[in-house]
């Protein structure tokens, strides 16, 4: 056993580094940005009247209606639709290769998710908060950015690391698209060496073992973010 | 000067205030008294326009605004820098310092630099015998505490009128009595208060004029000494009822 992982470890490893965990973080990063700004957006409601909420009612169907369609479908077929469906269109910029296809949906359909936590997160600020921001004269919109939201950061902070953990371990869905991430190469050599069980059970263990570590930082932000509670 | 004249203010079903017609002077400490449900809260949130009446006018100094029309952005701004408020529960900041709740608005509001809104502040948590907590977050401080600091944090302001909604409500008689002698310390500086309270010894002492409010509307409004020494029927049982 000893000696089947120091044989298959170290390439399996180098294909987590290579492309497992570059397709996560760069995956989370767009959809941080994605979810923080669909979160905000959909929580955003301006106290204006008539046909003016118009545009903003109109936005936030349309955002809607992403969060849906990417909640509501397995990221399986989303990333054959993009990979594999779209060229079909023969539109010259609609040509994914399967790097841009792989982070895409990822950071679609984490963002989606994602964006859920922010909103949950913002509508569980007090109504109380926004008054007293009121009552000193602050604008609705400094009300928002400078006591709604780092309160409202703090909260989605565990949603947000366990929709991170989550990515980590969608990466291998990549595999359907060609890119040899750490599971395609445990499948390649789990057909080579006709060792399916050992070989699965080591890229289950490094998955463990990459999902741990990059939980870390976690830990430091929630505590950082916990300063002001009990 | 503060002064509504005839409003109006409907919750779905309940008319909260009945054509109210009143005039809040500055420099006078006014109390207002009532039964619960009687729509003291709302008559002091419609004069920070937390609430805002369906109808009726609002004369603030020499600005007219009439309720039948929408407020515009920059008056209701104006209103609200005009009118401090104090609220039942402190509503602290949980996320900033006590410093960074006082001194919050104005920055962000009053545009003064960080350093001048220091300042004011420390001088402001001295008065309110807090002095030594501007660098603790709410939660490490009691109800009292924060309390005292929500007024620092409304007079760091500077508003015209200061508005206090029960203010003493949630806390204990000793806790109470603290925030009491604060408010009776800047009623005696001739600072402009109105208060809603339930506590008839502290309107005795610091009130210059009591409001009694019924049913949404003004059931009496007048001196103190009329208040307490002559009282109609009406507020001789209410005031009755706090001896047991």
């Amino acid at each position: 056993m000893l000696d089947f992982i120091k044989t298959y470890a170290p390439q399996l490893i180098v294909a987590g580094l290579k492309y497992t965990i570059p397709l996560a973080l760069i995956s989370f990063a767009i959809a941080l940005v994605l979810a923080g700004l669909v979160g905000v957006l959909r929580s955003y409601h301006p106290q204006t009247t008539g046909l003016k909420r118009l545009p903003w009612r109109l936005l936030d169907a349309v955002l809607g209606v992403y969060v849906w369609a990417f909640r509501s479908t397995p990221m399986l077929v989303q990333l054959f639709v993009v990979f594999y469906g779209l060229p079909k269109l023969g539109i010259a910029w609609l040509q994914p290769s399967a790097w841009l296809a792989a982070v895409a949906v990822l950071s679609l359909n984490t963002g989606a998710y994602a964006s859920e936590a922010i909103r949950a997160a913002i509508s569980s600020i007090p109504d109380t908060q926004r008054e007293a921001a009121a009552a000193l004269g602050m604008t609705d919109r400094q009300t928002f950015v400078r006591i709604i939201l780092p309160q409202a950061a703090r909260i989605s902070i565990p949603t947000l690391a366990n929709s991170f953990i989550s990515l980590i371990k969608d990466t291998s869905l990549a595999s359907t698209v060609t890119i040899v991430e750490m599971f395609y190469l445990s499948q390649q050599l789990a057909a080579a060496t006709f060792e399916p069980l050992q070989m699965y059970l080591l890229v289950a263990a490094l998955y463990a073992i990459f999902v741990t570590i990059l939980s870390i930082p976690q830990r430091y932000i929630q505590r950082w973010a916990d300063r002001f509670v009990k | 000067m503060l002064k509504l004249e005839n409003v109006n203010k409907t919750y779905t079903e309940h008319q909260a205030l009945k054509d109210i017609n009143v005039t809040f002077n500055p420099n006078e400490t006014t109390v207002i008294v009532g039964p619960s449900g009687s729509g003291k809260s709302t008559l002091l949130r419609s004069l920070n326009l937390l609430e805002e009446p369906e109808t009726g006018t609002y004369t603030i100094d020499d600005q007219t605004i009439n309720f039948n029309e929408p407020i515009d952005k920059s008056t209701l701004l104006w209103v609200r820098r005009k009118t401090g408020m104090v609220f039942q529960q402190p509503r602290m900041f949980d996320h900033l310092t006590v410093l960074g709740n006082i001194i919050e608005a104005p920055v962000h509001v009053l545009k003064q630099s960080k350093a001048d809104a220091r300042k004011e502040a420390t001088k402001l948590l001295e008065e309110v015998g807090l002095a030594d907590t501007a660098k603790r977050y709410p939660y490490q401080l009691s109800g009292g505490q924060t309390q005292r600091i929500a007024i620092a944090r409304a007079l760091a302001m500077h508003p015209d009128y200061l508005l206090l909604d029960e203010p003493t409500s949630a806390l204990d008689p000793e806790i109470e009595a603290q925030i009491l002698r604060i408010l009776k310390q800047l009623a005696n500086e001739h600072e402009s208060l109105i208060i809603v309270t339930h506590n008839m010894e502290f309107a005795k002492n610091a009130a210059d004029r009591m409001l009694f409010l019924e049913d949404g509307a003004i059931g009496f409004d007048g001196t103190p000494d009329e208040f307490f020494n002559h009282p109609t029927d009406r507020i001789n049982r209410f005031l009755n009822a706090y001896k047991i």
